[in-house]
């Protein structure tokens, strides 16, 4: 059964590709882009965006062992719904995923549930404790696509240079989750005037500093790849700049409530607007865009990081860190980037498709004639307001309830299947 | 008695100074002085039925004697029932969600709940939900509004009493906040209250115990002591927490003394009229030599009279003031 998507506006960033016109599906791929095209199903984009799909490298699916947060099944659910057709799961999970037989399980649990590609990490260490190295070499025929300890950052600079060498060997990139946690004490959000205001103990932009700088010189000494997610702060950006201006082998994410949202929003949001690195200050914001603008921010990654609504209906304080992302991501970053003019779309698009899915060598983010039919249909214009009790996550947590954002997908397809469509 | 004015008063609850105009402040502290005449009464009944048959509960997660107890006396001479609920911080971690206790609270018909907890924001994400009137008796290092109002009223009563003006505000009157400011929601209310009320607030500590941005709450901050004293009508002296050396933001205690103690001595750097005040309890010779702390200047335990008062006139403002509440957030 063939499938057309008529009348869109087809972008293809990573071959420059931006046309109205048609797109053929068949038997998963891409048979046709082009004019006047005919299939025995059809999806009008008149007014869309045809893009390929969107790639997510930093999610959190909490399967095996915090099901009541978020399944493989239901974190796959939530990315269609937000246009991604494919999702790099962390392996902070219950237990963690530190062996081939537990990447097995994710591979498989996707499998029967997910309607989007779950590529799994894996761990760097075993129980992500930071001391012995996992069998990378099996993690990696497994399926893993990167390690990481995501969550904790690896204590010691020994065992991190070797897991870099390991890694690299293995082909495998490491994912730097780059926080100095003896710099905090019971630590709720930014450290500054709001943490003051608020009474919330601090977390300083040096704790993700200090790690990022480190990371970036192992990666110097080691010659091994580091991606570090979820670049928060304005120092944070400016050591990535000079990192890469130096020629490290690095690459970098940031998330979408970076350039979104400041430390205020605590107020506001409470826990909601909790997470791990913290909702920075105004000028950390303008950093992250012009890191976006001038390519020191490689992609774009969500962190979608999902909790019951009991786990965070308590005191800040005491609250889990993280906000869901999967479903707010494009429009936040149309309406927050796009929009204003710190990006263009195709540019947006690229650190969403092809430039995220580089990073990980994942076979995903380009639409051509040929590659898998994994595209991502999209209104640009049409407005919507957040609400998340309609979310297909289990996570209701996030701090973006009631804004109204432009930008709603209309369909994800998926290997040639329909995965999401509105 | 029963007539005691409560227009211009329209909030469910008393969070944080942050929240309160200076009118609201201001009838707080003008409501005051009725109430203050009836905890002196020599003879008679020491007690008003203002909040007869209402039902105060007294919610604290830390161990506190002095607050606690100022509530719980405050309560009683306005007749209302009292009820002492103690719990663990840790205890809502393991089991039951502090709204769901307040809940359960609210299912034997309470009217006033006063918490003191651990955690900043504790207090104003109860009042948000539930119908309760939240009196915050402290919340993390966040704010202690009462403690904030009752200083402020004591300050007030004593330039009144000096300059002999029963109008007088605190209008220029600078006051210095000596101590741990980092961790003290003393500290935090007091700015707000005091800086509304016109006054110049200036604090004082080691840099270690000095929060970021603190100069954007509208004060002063120096770590050098005889700077902050200087000029200083009001000179308020902050409890240190005994553990500060243990975690390294003090070498020692005998070096902070050294530094910050308020003593004789260094409160030769203070003009002769300044008062000295403490929120209790005292740390001796520690951050407040004793001969001060016990001295012609301190007016520490008028502090503690004030106290009752205030929590007096703040609970019946609250329940007496008519139910059309503004939410807690305006």
């Amino acid at each position: 059964m063939s499938l057309v998507i008529a009348n869109g506006h087809v972008i293809d960033p990573a071959s420059g590709l931006s046309k109205r016109g048609d797109v053929l599906i068949d038997n998963g791929s891409v048979k046709a882009i082009g004019g006047d095209l005919n299939g025995d199903e059809r999806i009008d984009a008149t007014g869309c965006v045809v893009c390929p799909g969107l790639v997510d490298i930093h999610v959190h699916f909490r399967e095996p062992g915090f099901e009541s947060k978020e399944t493989i099944a239901t974190g796959g659910q939530a990315a269609a719904r937000g246009g991604f057709t494919s999702v790099v799961t962390m392996p902070n999970t219950d237990p963690a995923i530190d062996n081939a037989g537990l990447v097995d399980f994710v591979m498989r649990r996707a499998r029967e549930g997910s309607p989007v590609k779950v590529w799994p990490s894996a761990c760097a260490t075993k129980g992500r404790a930071g001391k012995q190295m996992t069998e990378m070499a099996e993690i990696r025929e497994a399926g893993a696509v990167a390690v990481t300890d995501d969550g904790s950052d690896i204590e010691s600079a020994w065992v991190l240079r070797r897991v870099l060498e390991y890694a690299a060997m293995c082909g495998l990139p490491y994912l730097a989750h780059c926080e100095d946690a003896t710099l905090m004490e019971g630590g709720a959000m930014n450290e500054g005037y709001m943490s003051t205001r608020l009474g919330l103990p601090g977390l300083p932009k040096a704790m993700e500093e200090i790690r990022i700088d480190r990371n970036c010189r192992l990666a110097a000494l080691t010659g091994s790849h580091v991606h570090i997610q979820h670049v928060s702060s304005a120092g944070g950006v400016a050591i990535c700049r000079q990192a890469k201006a130096a020629g490290l082998p690095i690459t970098c994410e940031t998330a979408p409530h970076y350039w979104t949202l400041t430390d205020e929003a605590v107020m506001t949001h409470g826990a909601n607007a909790k997470m791990n690195p913290p909702l920075r200050e105004a000028e950390d914001v303008e950093a992250v865009k012009e890191g976006l603008a001038d390519g020191t921010i490689d992609c774009i990654a969500t962190d979608h990081a999902p909790h019951t609504v009991t786990e965070k209906d308590v005191e800040v304080q005491l609250a889990p860190f993280g906000i869901v992302g999967l479903e707010t991501s494009l429009a936040l970053v149309l309406t927050e980037l796009v929009e204003p003019g710190v990006i263009t779309l195709e540019h947006a698009l690229a650190r969403m498709t092809n430039r995220a899915a580089d990073i990980l060598n994942l076979p995903a983010g380009r639409l051509y004639e040929g590659g898998p039919a994994d595209i991502t249909v999209f209104d640009p214009a049409a407005e919507w307001t957040v609400d998340p009790a309609v979310f297909a996550s289990l996570g209701r947590n996030t701090p973006f309830t009631g804004r109204t954002l432009r930008g709603q997908v209309r369909a994800t397809i998926c290997d040639g299947r329909v995965a999401y469509q509105a | 008695m029963s007539e005691v004015d409560t227009a211009g008063w329209t909030r469910k609850d008393l969070i944080g100074l942050e929240d309160l105009s200076r009118r609201e402040i201001e009838l707080i502290l003008d409501t005051a002085p009725q109430f203050v005449e009836i905890s002196k009464r020599e003879s008679g009944i020491k007690k008003v039925p203002l909040l007869q048959g209402r039902l105060v509960v007294n919610w604290f997660f830390e161990p506190s004697t002095r607050t606690r107890s100022s509530f719980e006396l405050a309560a009683k001479r306005l007749s209302a029932d009292t009820l002492a609920m103690s719990a663990s911080t840790s205890s809502s971690t393991k089991g039951e969600t502090l709204h769901d206790t307040l809940a359960n609270i609210e299912a034997m018909h309470s009217d006033i709940v006063v918490i003191r907890h651990g955690h900043a924001g504790a207090a104003r994400m109860l009042a948000e939900r539930h119908s309760s009137q939240i009196i915050n008796a402290g919340d993390g290092y966040h704010e202690h509004p009462t403690q904030g109002l009752l200083d402020a009223y004591t300050i007030r009563e004593h330039i009144r009493k000096t300059w002999r003006d029963p109008e007088a505000g605190l209008d220029g009157v600078r006051v210095a906040i000596i101590g741990d400011i980092s961790y003290s929601r003393v500290a935090r209310s007091n700015i707000w209250g005091l800086t509304k009320l016109g006054a110049r607030v200036v604090v004082c500590g080691p840099s270690t115990l000095m929060p970021p941005g603190i100069e954007r709450m509208g004060c002063e901050a120096t770590t050098d002591l005889r700077e902050a004293l200087n000029q200083a009508d009001v000179v308020y002296v902050l409890r240190i927490q005994l553990e500060r050396q243990q975690k390294a933001l003090l070498p020692t205690l005998r070096e902070y003394i050294r530094l910050f103690r308020v003593d004789r001595e260094s409160l030769k750097a203070a003009p002769p009229h300044a008062i000295v005040m403490h929120p209790g309890p005292i740390n001796r010779d520690i951050e407040l030599a004793s001969d001060v702390a016990d001295g012609g200047r301190s007016v520490v335990l008028e502090q503690v009279s004030n106290g009752v008062a205030v929590r007096m006139a703040i609970m019946h403002l609250l329940v007496n003031s008519g139910k059309g509440w503004r939410k807690t957030d305006d």
